[in-house]
């Protein structure tokens, strides 16, 4: 017998009865005056940034303004060129001396102050973590209220890789005391951006 | 109305005022309090170190001696408890599952049964902090407990807050666990002391006089600490407040 | 295997004073964290009665769940492997990173990982294994398994930390700032993430509709320990089965609220199929699940998501510290699993209880963690595990608490004594509760003897 059939067996026998049934849960739902407020406020308070640019013109020189010693500047978005390019194909290594990444978001939750990324917004997944820094373009509009709408939606089940990223990396593993940029990025800031 | 006493092992053995204090509380209530004199104990030290077989004569004893009271009621929130929930080292017969329903522990008998609305003969002067032992918090649900997320309730605050003088002061940890635990005080002696210190030390830095509670059993062994830490404060039972013992 | 002893490791533990203080101060802060976390959703409590449900349903249901993970992680592209226990586990990482001629594993934090003590089986088949949490890479450089499932090395203050780092990893001796600390691990550790072969992580839920399943962490290590090195393996306890991906609204909300008061951990990553030109495998691990399913009373410490609220709310743990339970796992979660793994050698851990229940108030999944503890205690009593001490105590007051003439006797006799025994003969090392508690004084008589005199008829 193969250890997968042993164990399904033995969970087979051992199995609780009668089955609770499966609940259904709701989205609770709760009246917000701006989803973009809650939004900001609440990546805030998660260590993360946010920068208003006045249009997607300025978006280089707001990257620039912000981070003005970086050398290395990778983006997987059309709206911004880095100074090195960056595909689909480029080996995850090579990316450990970039400054900032840029990226642009599916989405933003609320309720958390998290966007949502995948394989097709990093390019190389490693961006969003070997970067000092992280930039993250994000539509005012694709804002939803909270997690439960968040898992709602159907691209969870398509991509390869998916994460919720809320503010910069960080641990309090040393006598409790926060520190940003443990092993990712020491910094993300958020940049309100409708898509073209 | 006629109610059946149980008076815990220690509080016989040790503390007697907070027995005495109980009874004649029910009695200015106006109750008939009978107090069956081969009572012993509840049961519940041998049945939380899960010696079960050791427990079923104590619980026996126990529904011999209660099973003809329509109301049992004790001034211990640990001993209520196991009455109501643990006491199953022995068949559980009619007489077994009645005592079981029928006991309560005192505020909440004041509180939910009798709902006493004037303590007229009771005051008490002081500053006090309140100690919500953990049986009457999280297993009888006399007040809310921090950790749930739901509106504010206390019965113990309730029946106190009509104490003439009473004053209450909040320590830094209300609802922390005080440490006896009972067998575990002395098997987890090092464990016990110091929560047993901080309890103490948390209530004197709030600014309590006295540290109010309805187990004499939590109290026994914060006094204990106290006493060796030389803290100057005082311990009393919720129902010798109640019954308008002065200080 | 000799019985674990928790009061005297946590009488060492407290004799520590600032290292206590600060363990249980730090960790209060967390309970008080998730308080407020709660408290500002109306829907707490509904949220927790859905995940305790969820789970219940599945563990239930459990077979059928694993076998449709198993079905769609498959057709996503990944490897799927089963390991009966933690030997045959251990055996299927190193298989995986020999067959490819992994030489370096960087890996995020996994209890379960630590359960099955791979780490010295890889290092003793010459694969360097490097913990990158920054807690767990303190605790592997210290030699010491973590304290605490979320704060590894929270036992430990910024010193101990920089004479680890010191002695380990070429810190400056002596410097003890936090940030100049954590960036020396980080400096350390990045080049582990870019050479090594193979990643590995644990996962905290895994969904069976998608066959996918999520890792959360604040450092971003699981992301690098997955995305740089092309081969990611991830250890998954079966009972880490939900359903759905809808369901991990309700979860993800509990998860980080629960375990550091913050509303969601910095990265909630989910993975679902290998990235391209990557290899995924997963190993789906029993190692007594199962057996544990079939406790009719215990079953439901399987809901458990590992967020460690019970121990930041336990003041037992907060003042003994993880290590004094000498199990992979500690506080109140520990003791009701640790006798499943060894009834002899844990066989003392739920008694390191008061069952004064605040654990099961704060269980995001609602396990009745006390009533568990209660329970166990049963088991122990039964299977004569219990001190001989203590179940000749036991015994004694049996006899005693059943007879109202031997009570009375003995009540007299103990209050003869206590009146009339000098000092030095009640607190001695045979007296656990002088050692710094006086004992109640005797009174004049008790409430029995009061009785006959005032009241009763006879």
């Amino acid at each position: 017998m193969t250890s997968r059939d042993a164990i399904l067996a033995a969970v087979r026998a051992k199995a609780p009865a009668p089955a609770a049934s499966l609940p259904h849960v709701p989205l609770f739902e709760r009246p917000s005056a701006s989803h973009l407020d809650e939004f900001r406020e609440n990546l805030l308070r998660m260590g993360g940034k946010f920068a208003e640019t006045k249009s997607s013109g300025n978006l280089a020189d707001l990257v620039r303004s912000l981070f003005p010693q970086a050398r290395v500047v990778c983006s997987a978005t059309a709206e911004v060129t880095g100074t090195r390019p960056l595909g689909a194909e480029t080996d995850p290594i090579a990316l450990d001396d970039v400054d900032v990444g840029v990226v642009r978001a599916a989405f933003g939750v609320a309720e958390t102050g998290s966007v949502w990324l995948s394989e097709e917004e990093l390019r190389v997944n490693a961006l969003a973590y070997l970067a000092q820094h992280l930039v993250v373009l994000l539509d005012p509009g694709a804002i939803v209220p909270n997690l439960h709408h968040a898992y709602r939606n159907s691209r969870f089940k398509a991509a390869r890789y998916a994460v919720l990223v809320t503010g910069p990396s960080a641990t309090a593993d040393i006598e409790g005391v926060l520190i940003h940029g443990a092993q990712g990025v020491r910094s993300l800031t958020v940049v309100p951006l409708p898509r073209q | 109305m006629r109610v059946g006493l149980f008076i815990p092992c220690y509080v016989d053995a040790f503390f007697p005022a907070v027995g005495i204090a109980t009874l004649q509380l029910l009695e200015r209530l106006g109750l008939e309090v009978v107090y069956p004199l081969d009572q012993t104990c509840c049961g519940q030290m041998m049945a939380n170190s899960g010696a079960q077989k050791d427990a079923a004569g104590a619980e026996a004893l126990f529904v011999k001696n209660f099973h003809a009271f329509e109301y049992i009621v004790t001034p211990s929130g640990s001993c209520a408890y196991h009455v109501r929930e643990h006491m199953d080292a022995i068949p559980q017969t009619a007489d077994v599952q009645k005592v079981r329903r029928s006991t309560y522990e005192l505020v909440e008998f004041l509180h939910d049964v009798l709902k006493v609305d004037a303590f007229p003969w009771a005051e008490f002067p002081h500053k006090i902090g309140l100690h919500n032992s953990c049986s009457t918090l999280r297993k009888l649900r006399t007040a809310k407990a921090s950790e749930i997320d739901e509106p504010f309730f206390s019965k113990p605050v309730n029946l106190l807050s009509k104490v003439r003088g009473i004053e209450f002061v909040t320590p830094s940890r209300p609802d922390e666990c005080c440490g006896f635990g009972g067998t575990f005080a002395v098997f987890e002696e090092p464990v016990s002391a110091k929560m047993g210190y901080d309890k103490v030390a948390d209530h004197h830095n709030a600014g309590a006089d006295y540290i109010v509670s309805a187990d004499m059993s939590c109290l026994m062994h914060q006094q204990g600490c106290a006493e060796r830490l030389g803290l100057d404060i005082r311990f009393i039972h919720i129902a010798q407040i109640l019954n308008g013992d002065r200080a | 295997m000799k019985r674990i002893d928790h009061a005297e490791a946590a009488s060492g533990f407290i004799a520590a004073k600032a290292h206590q203080e600060f363990h249980d101060r730090r960790l209060w802060d967390l309970r008080l964290k998730r308080d407020r976390e709660a408290h500002g959703i109306p829907e707490w409590e509904e949220l927790r009665n859905l995940a305790s449900q969820i789970k219940e349903h599945t563990l239930a249901r459990l077979a059928d769940y694993l076998e449709e993970f198993e079905t769609r992680a498959k057709a996503n592209g990944a490897h799927v492997h089963w390991a009966r226990d933690a030997a045959e586990h251990n055996q299927i990482v190193y298989d995986i990173l020999a067959a490819r001629g992994a030489k370096t594993l960087v890996k995020s934090k996994s209890m379960l990982t630590e359960e099955c003590d791979m780490r010295p089986f890889l290092e003793r088949r010459n694969i360097a294994v490097i913990e990158t949490d920054l807690g767990e890479r303190i605790q592997q450089l210290d030699d010491e398994p973590p304290s605490h499932i979320v704060v590894p090395a929270v036992h430990k203050l910024r010193g101990d930390v920089s004479t680890v780092f010191a002695r380990t990893i070429g810190a400056e001796p002596g410097n003890e700032d936090i940030n100049y600390l954590a960036e020396t691990q980080r400096r350390t550790t990045r080049p582990y993430f870019l050479r090594a072969e193979a990643g590995m992580t644990g996962a905290n839920f895994a969904v069976s509709e998608t066959g996918s399943f999520v890792v959360c962490t604040n450092e971003g290590n699981a992301d690098l320990s997955a995305n740089v090195p092309k081969l990611h393996i991830a250890s998954i306890g079966i009972e880490k089965i939900i359903p759905k991906v809808e369901h991990l609204g309700v979860f993800i909300r509990l998860l980080s609220r629960s375990a550091l008061g913050s509303p969601i951990t910095q990265y909630t990553s989910h993975f679902r199929a290998p990235r391209l030109g990557g290899e995924l495998h997963i190993v789906l691990v029993d190692n007594g699940r199962s057996e544990r399913l079939g406790m009719h009373d215990f079953w439901y410490s399987l809901k458990c998501i590992r967020c460690g609220a019970c121990m930041n709310t336990c003041p037992v743990y907060r003042r003994s510290g993880g290590l004094s339970y000498g199990a992979t796992y500690s506080g109140p979660i520990g003791v009701i699993i640790d006798p499943t793994f060894d009834i002899r050698k844990y066989g003392n851990l739920p008694f390191a209880s008061t069952l004064n229940g605040s654990c099961t108030d704060v269980c995001p999944v609602k396990i009745n963690i006390h009533e568990q503890i209660y329970k166990w205690r049963q088991i122990i009593a039964e299977r004569n595990q219990l001190p001989f001490v203590k179940k000749e105590m036991m015994r004694l007051a049996g006899k005693v608490l059943a007879d109202p003439r031997l009570y009375r006797a003995a009540i007299s006799a103990t209050g003869l004594a206590l009146e009339h025994l000098p000092r030095f003969a009640i607190y001695n090392f045979l007296n656990p509760w002088g050692r710094q508690r006086e004992l109640p004084q005797p009174p004049q008589q008790t409430f029995r003897s009061w009785y006959l005199e005032n009241r009763s008829r006879s």
